[in-house]
């Protein structure tokens, strides 16, 4: 049996309360994780500072040609796993067998994560807008055009509460370690695999596994451990659903990343040549099943908004769940009792709505909700919803799901409500600055892009830097005289 | 025969002949309680005569606690208690009416039992206490009190509303449970500080993780404050905590030992720490004056064999209140019986599953 212990500051350590891992469609334990206790994390992270002292033993620099080096081992090599190892085939099918995710997904945001460990170099470059890593490492130091600057570490560790259903929100955390500040991840209850393979590959490139915690823990601990980094971390970033967003808004030491409510928006000048944009639309929907909260769940546009719904729905529509190891599976399964089937009935729900249309029934042979004996599954599905006021113009599900909703654009802006991707089709300038301006727009697209195609020398949902980091005066001589 | 098989027996005989008398006390038209002289007239059995032994007690049907909510509370006095002096301890109450239940002495019977289970070495007699829990309408405060008194001891107190907190957390106010959890905090570090000779102390897991650590950041420590012996309880007091407990929040030279126990039951005393166990912690009931029993989980009058899981049922057969067969809301292993508790025990309590959900766990 496979064992992952607790890391604790790169030290193993095995616990009374375990948990098994299981694969969601045999019920077959693929490993046993050992969980920690609120009380050890809180101990634990009495001692984070030593963490950023062992990794400013480093330069930036180092730390950043180490996770490029770490990026390769992740992806190609066979590392150590608990008492085991895992190479990297086997790595897709664990984390496919537990997370419910195709296996050609997890091996796509397997290279996503390797190209962000690659490219960390120009990432923080980008984040910091140039910053010398000197002055984050030191605390101040002078620009090249001659100003005094300091930046000062909030934290001596960060901590992340990660979610067990999308392996790509792991390139989030990376820049932490090559920042010089502690990590201390909570892996998902059926996503250990890819903290703990990260963990080995950053520790053979070279980096101090005293920079390292990771507390795993099943659904039942999940909430103890999860509190304790919150509370014991200076920093730290949970994932959650609108409940978590609102129970931490306003904490300054907790970011919160929910639901993106993610969407197209077409602008008047361009929604005649839709079907152009016919592939964006539905890749910006059902690439990785709809299971980000980059994905796309609702396409915005004055007119042409029923054509648009039925062509994405006849595409859409008759796609079927597969196996997992078949490289056209699109779906990913639901492995928690019941969760499929709620949201199937919250969109039934929604569809009394006279304003709301499902498109996509006809085209699929079949129900929306898939029951199989140990996980279940959701098909595409698209509907039309006529006013865009209505619940189900501005709803997201973990699945390839998608309203397309009629509204004038002028009121577009005002109706979306928060909108973590907007990709904006449109070449007016008046609405281009209008979309620049709207505040509830996070990360703002204007042309084709996907609302999946990130550039990683982006910021994402704030900017790291600004959350690890405090800007603030640092003078060792007096100013000029004024 | 085995010893131990000996001493089943015989504590088996005692647990019925205890039943009988039980029985005989709070069925009898001149000693028992109103309660339990209606509720015969609905039974198709005559407790007098058709309850002998323990195993008779499964005639009755399963005690519902919803009739512990409300009054008039002097329903559950038996007659030949009236005229004493009587408290009234609460449950639950976060919301709706909480249940109660009337002691005389009941409380202080069974902290003196538990008292005769600690070690003077660690527990020193004359010793003073903190009691490091809920305060208000519970048995808990009084009762570590009357323990410390009966050990020649003062106790010490705080504040501490836990139906507050669970308000709080029901409302998703993280932050201001926390604030009172430090407030109570604060008030331990006070006490602590004062110069009053305290080196016992009741605490819940919860309370004194957050105790150690407040003391850890200010550069002392649970021993250097003084304390050498520490009772707790609940099902958050698990194996990897108590070895957490022992390894890292008290070091070696503070005793901690685990309880398990209720209102209606009182104290169950953990079996004495053995490496060899691994920092399993099992159980044993107060008996005969309470009994556990693990019983399956679709047939609460069976119990499973040993090292099966099922749900707690608990019994009570105190001169003050007859309980026979209460379903708690934990569930556990069964245990076998050892020799200074010779009869079976529970394991591994925990939440029962098909409650947990429903559960919230406040700061206590």
């Amino acid at each position: 049996m496979l064992e992952i212990p607790v890391i604790r500051w790169g030290k193993e350590y095995e616990s009374m309360s375990r948990m098994d891992v299981v694969h969601f469609e045999t019920g077959e334990t693929l490993a046993q994780v050992h969980e920690a206790n609120g009380g050890l994390i809180k101990m634990d992270m009495k001692k984070a500072r030593k963490a950023r002292e062992i990794l400013r033993e480093f330069s930036i620099q180092q730390l950043v040609d180490m996770c490029a080096k770490a990026g390769e081992l992740y992806e190609h090599a066979t590392l150590p796993l608990g008492n085991g190892e895992q190479d990297p085939d086997s790595f897709c099918t664990m984390q496919s067998a537990t997370t419910g995710l195709p296996e050609h997904m997890c091996r796509f945001n397997m290279s996503k994560n390797a190209f962000v460990m690659k490219h960390m170099g120009e990432i923080l470059d980008a984040l910091t807008r140039g910053l010398p890593y000197d002055i984050l490492s030191n605390g101040y130091g002078m620009e090249s055009r001659g100003v005094m600057v300091s930046y000062q570490a909030n934290c001596n560790a960060a901590g992340w509460v990660l979610p067990s259903n999308s392996p790509g929100v792991h390139t989030l955390w990376l820049p932490v370690i090559p920042l010089q500040i502690g990590l201390v991840l909570k892996p998902g209850p059926a996503e250990p695999w890819t903290p703990y393979r990260m963990y080995e590959a950053f520790a053979q490139a070279g980096v101090p596994r005293e920079a390292f915690c990771l507390y795993p823990g099943g659904a039942d601990k999940g909430a103890e451990l999860g509190a304790a980094v919150l509370e014991s971390c200076e920093r730290s970033v949970i994932f959650g659903g609108l409940a978590t967003i609102e129970r931490y808004h306003g904490n300054p030491k907790i970011s919160a990343h929910g639901p993106g409510f993610s969407k197209i928006l077409l602008g008047d000048d361009k929604v005649d040549e839709w079907e152009k944009y016919l592939d964006l639309m539905i890749d910006s929907v059902y690439v990785n099943s709809g299971r980000s909260c980059i994905s796309c769940s609702g396409i915005w546009a004055s007119r042409h908004t029923e054509e648009i719904a039925d062509a994405m729905a006849q595409r859409l529509g008759p796609i079927a769940p597969l196996p997992m190891t078949d490289p056209n599976s699109g779906l990913a399964a639901f492995t928690m009792p019941g969760a499929a089937k709620a949201m199937s009935g919250q969109i039934d729900d929604g569809c009394q709505s006279s304003a709301v249309t499902e498109v996509t029934a006809k085209y699929r042979d079949g129900d929306r909700l898939v029951e199989k004996e140990r996980c279940d599954f959701l098909r595409p599905t698209v509907l039309h919803v006529s006013d865009p006021d209505d619940p189900m113009a501005n709803t997201e599900f973990m699945f390839p799901f998608c309203s397309v909703v009629e509204c004038p654009q002028d009121k577009m802006i005002s109706k979306i409500g928060y909108t973590l991707v907007g990709s904006c089709l449109t070449d007016d300038p008046v609405w281009s600055r209008q979309l620049l301006d709207a505040t509830n727009i996070d990360r703002l697209n204007i042309g084709e892009v996907k609302t999946l195609q990130l550039n990683w020398l982006q910021p994402h949902e704030g900017n790291i830097i600004d959350f690890l980091f405090r800007a603030r005066a640092f003078q060792n001589s007096p100013p000029p005289a004024h | 025969m085995s010893e131990l098989e000996a001493k089943v027996a015989q504590a088996k005989e005692k647990l019925d002949q205890h039943v009988r008398e039980s029985v005989a006390w709070h069925f009898n038209p001149e000693t028992g309680s109103p309660y339990w002289l209606d509720k015969a007239k609905t039974l198709d059995f005559n407790p007098l005569t058709d309850i002998q032994c323990f195993e008779d007690v499964k005639k009755f049907p399963l005690f519902e606690d919803e009739d512990l909510r409300g009054g008039p509370l002097e329903k559950w006095i038996p007659k030949g208690l009236a005229g004493k002096p009587t408290y009234v301890f609460e449950t639950g109450g976060t919301t709706g009416i909480p249940k109660s239940r009337v002691v005389i002495e009941d409380h202080w019977i069974d902290y003196e039992n538990f008292s005769d289970t600690l070690p003077d070495e660690h527990f020193p007699k004359g010793a003073n206490w903190l009691m490091l829990g809920p305060s208000g309408p519970r048995r808990l405060r009084l009762a570590v009190e009357h323990l410390a008194q009966y050990r020649g001891g003062i106790c010490f107190c705080v504040d501490l509303d836990p139906r507050w907190v669970v308000k709080l957390l029901k409302k998703g106010k993280t932050e201001e449970a926390k604030a009172y959890a430090e407030h109570v905090i604060d008030q331990a570090m006070t006490i602590l500080g004062a110069n009053h000779n305290i080196q016992c102390m009741f605490a819940t897991p919860k309370l004194l993780e957050a105790l150690a650590m407040r003391l850890i950041d200010e550069g002392s420590s649970v021993e250097e404050a003084g304390i050498k012996g520490i009772f707790a309880g609940g099902t958050e007091f698990t194996p990897q905590w108590y070895r957490f407990c022992k390894e890292e929040l008290l070091g070696p030279n503070v005793f901690i030992t685990p309880t398990y126990g209720n209102t209606l039951m009182g104290l169950s005393c953990g079996k004495p720490f053995d490496p060899a166990d691994n920092y399993k912690i099992t159980y044993f009931a107060p008996q005969p004056r309470a009994v556990i029993e693990v019983v399956q989980f679709d047939d609460y009058n069976k119990v499973v064999n040993v090292g099966e899981t099922g749900r707690v049922k608990l019994y009570t057969f105190t001169q003050e209140l007859f309980i026979p067969g209460f379903m708690e809301r934990d569930e556990g292993e069964r245990e076998e019986p050892i020799d200074v508790y010779p009869w079976h025990g529970i394991s591994g309590t925990r939440p029962f599953h098909e409650l947990l959900k429903t559960t919230t766990v406040g700061v206590y």
